[in-house]
């Protein structure tokens, strides 16, 4: 695998990480940071660092890198440009898994914590079964049926999520800011809750490019190549599921980075997936800092959902991607 | 060397291949022929592995390739496709490596040994100056050319061919089939090869296969089997056969009154 590329991305990522941590209604001065870092200097910029900022930089970069790889692996599997967890409906099947777990029993402790994350992986799963069987035709998944499948499915979740939170309690009504893409903020608990799911999901996601880039090929060609493609897509289709699920679980339904990530990425360095899969999900993370550091700069001190940042600039973005996606050129 | 006996497959409660049983020979090409919907194509997807066998036996050297996992049943037996629905953004030499599959760890890391086996394939088909370009930007005779070097760079003992020379001109039809002629002479190679050109297939198989409403009709030399008997038979079509000018091999010509 070239090199640069993913030394390049890994730069950018680092410039987004030190933007995100030192940006926000309070501006942490470069060398205030550095020596907060060390457990020197002001104490308050040290507790805001630790307390705040780093947490919540972690997260958002764990969210983006999460939706990034999965909205990857999505378009490969599906053979589809279009697929990305929020369209397709396994970010709203997963955000209703969540507000299950989250109305049953509200995560106070760490160990609920991971119930939210398994609940959202299994709803999450559930939605994209349904949505991959009933947009199928013979072996293929047109484009119009996916989408269609995809936002039928992500009403009705949607509707279920909205009416559970509607009769529920207090907690329930903060998580309201929650499902539009703003995390809750319970520190460094909830980081350690989506850890290890992430690492499971995101270590299969990474070893499965080979099988992906068979896939494209169709199913006959893969498998006279050599692929078990049963085991290759089940296998891949829960990874990207638990993937995306964690990073719901905790950050709300952040819609279109699974979709720009990935197509960027593609149009930098091709179609190869062994290279597309770590570049997606450390440019996922890179947007996801970027938007929010814009959410919480645009209306400081007040902030917005990092939800609403990508929409804005996703939906013209998914617009044209279905207009390009017409002449195929670069997919 | 390739051996197929009794075999059956449905489609759904369909059956498309009725036992059917043909054998292969190492260094041999046999192609396979008869008219649109007889199941030719079936048969290769059979063999391949791609569809399920009901009832029969395939047999690859000594090893049953009906029970053998997709990944080894891979080292016995490649498959040039025809070229539809190629994924176009897949550079020429990408796609060529992709026939290294079988013998790859699961990272689908490739070695220098790999490399100089699609260089060699690429080579093979003449298509090594064109490796950087993508699939988009080559022609559809192109796009079969690859196809092909793919299933060579997989180095297997059996290769199968679905119309390959569907989307290609007339001097590379000619150039394909002879170089799998002179591999299957040179290296042992077991071919069994779907056309629909008649006279190419006289011209460069050594054994024909006819194949009529899914089972096996005829077996044998082209001498043998490309007769006007057969053809009104199978095709349902009164033809003269004539003699190559210099081989003596059968050519089809069509009744013109």
């Amino acid at each position: 695998m070239p090199r640069t590329p993913l030394l390049l991305s890994l730069l950018i990522l680092l410039l987004t990480l030190v933007l995100s941590v030192a940006i926000g209604s309070v501006f942490i001065p470069f060398d205030e940071l550095w020596q907060a870092l060390r457990g020197a200097g002001n104490e308050t910029y040290a507790s805001i660092l630790w307390n705040i900022r780093l947490p919540r930089t972690v997260l958002v970069m764990l969210t983006g890198a999460a939706l990034g790889i999965s909205g990857a692996s999505y378009q490969g599997l599906f053979r589809n440009p279009l697929a990305d967890p929020y369209l397709i409906g396994v970010a709203s099947g997963a955000g209703l898994g969540a507000v299950i777990a989250m109305s049953i029993q509200w995560p106070y402790s760490f160990w609920s914590l991971f119930i939210v994350p398994l609940a959202a992986f299994l709803m999450a799963l559930l939605t994209v079964s349904v949505v991959y069987f009933m947009a199928r035709i013979g072996h293929t998944v047109p484009t119009t049926n996916l989408i269609l499948a995809g936002v039928a499915i992500s009403s009705f979740a949607t509707s279920l999520t909205s009416f559970l939170m509607l009769r529920s309690t207090e907690e329930m009504r903060r998580a309201l800011g929650w499902l539009l893409g703003g995390s809750i903020q319970i520190g460094w608990t909830s980081i350690l809750a989506i850890l290890p799911f992430l690492t499971i999901g995101t270590a299969v996601l990474l070893i499965s490019g080979h099988a992906l880039n068979l896939l494209q090929f169709g199913d006959d060609q893969a498998q006279q190549l050599g692929l078990n493609i049963t085991r290759a897509r089940g296998v891949i289709l829960s990874a990207a599921s638990l993937v995306t699920a964690t990073a719901v679980s905790f950050s709300g339904i952040v819609g279109f980075v699974g979709l720009i990530v990935p197509h960027l990425m593609r149009m930098w360095t091709g179609v190869d997936y062994r290279r597309l899969l770590p570049l997606s999900l450390i440019g996922g993370a890179s947007l996801l800092l970027i938007a929010d550091v814009i959410a919480r700069v645009v209306l400081a001190p007040q902030e917005i959902p990092v939800g609403i940042v990508t929409a804005l600039a996703g939906a013209p973005f998914f617009l044209w991607v279905l207009k390009r996606a017409k002449n195929q050129g670069f997919w | 060397m390739l051996k197929i006996k009794n075999l059956s497959v449905y489609y759904g409660e369909r059956q498309v291949l009725k036992d059917v049983s043909l054998d292969v020979h190492s260094g041999e090409v046999v192609a396979l022929i008869g008219p649109n919907g007889a199941g030719k194509s079936t048969l290769i997807r059979a063999v391949s592995g791609v569809i399920p066998v009901r009832s029969g036996e395939i047999t690859a050297g000594e090893t049953d390739v009906t029970s053998l996992p997709a990944l080894w049943r891979a080292r016995q037996i490649s498959v040039v496709p025809q070229a539809v629905s190629m994924p176009p953004a897949f550079t020429v030499w990408e796609a060529v490596l992709l026939g290294r599959t079988p013998y790859l760890n699961f990272l689908g890391q490739t070695s220098a040994a790999d490399e100089a086996l699609a260089r060699r394939a690429l080579e093979q088909v003449d298509m090594l100056h064109l490796s950087g370009s993508r699939m988009d930007e080559i022609s559809g005779g192109e796009q079969q050319r690859v196809l092909l070097a793919r299933a060579l760079a997989q180095s297997t003992p059996i290769l199968l061919m679905d119309e390959p020379t569907a989307h290609l001109d007339l001097r590379h039809q000619i150039d394909l089939l002879k170089l799998i002629a002179a591999q299957a002479r040179e290296k042992g190679l077991t071919v069994l090869i779907a056309l629909h050109d008649l006279n190419l297939a006289s011209l460069f198989a050594d054994r024909m296969a006819v194949i009529e409403g899914g089972q096996l009709c005829m077996a044998g030399k082209p001498g043998d089997t490309i007769t006007p008997e057969m053809l009104k038979a199978v095709y349902r079509l009164p033809v003269h056969v004539i003699p190559h000018p210099e081989s003596g091999a059968p050519l089809v010509v069509p009744e013109v009154s």
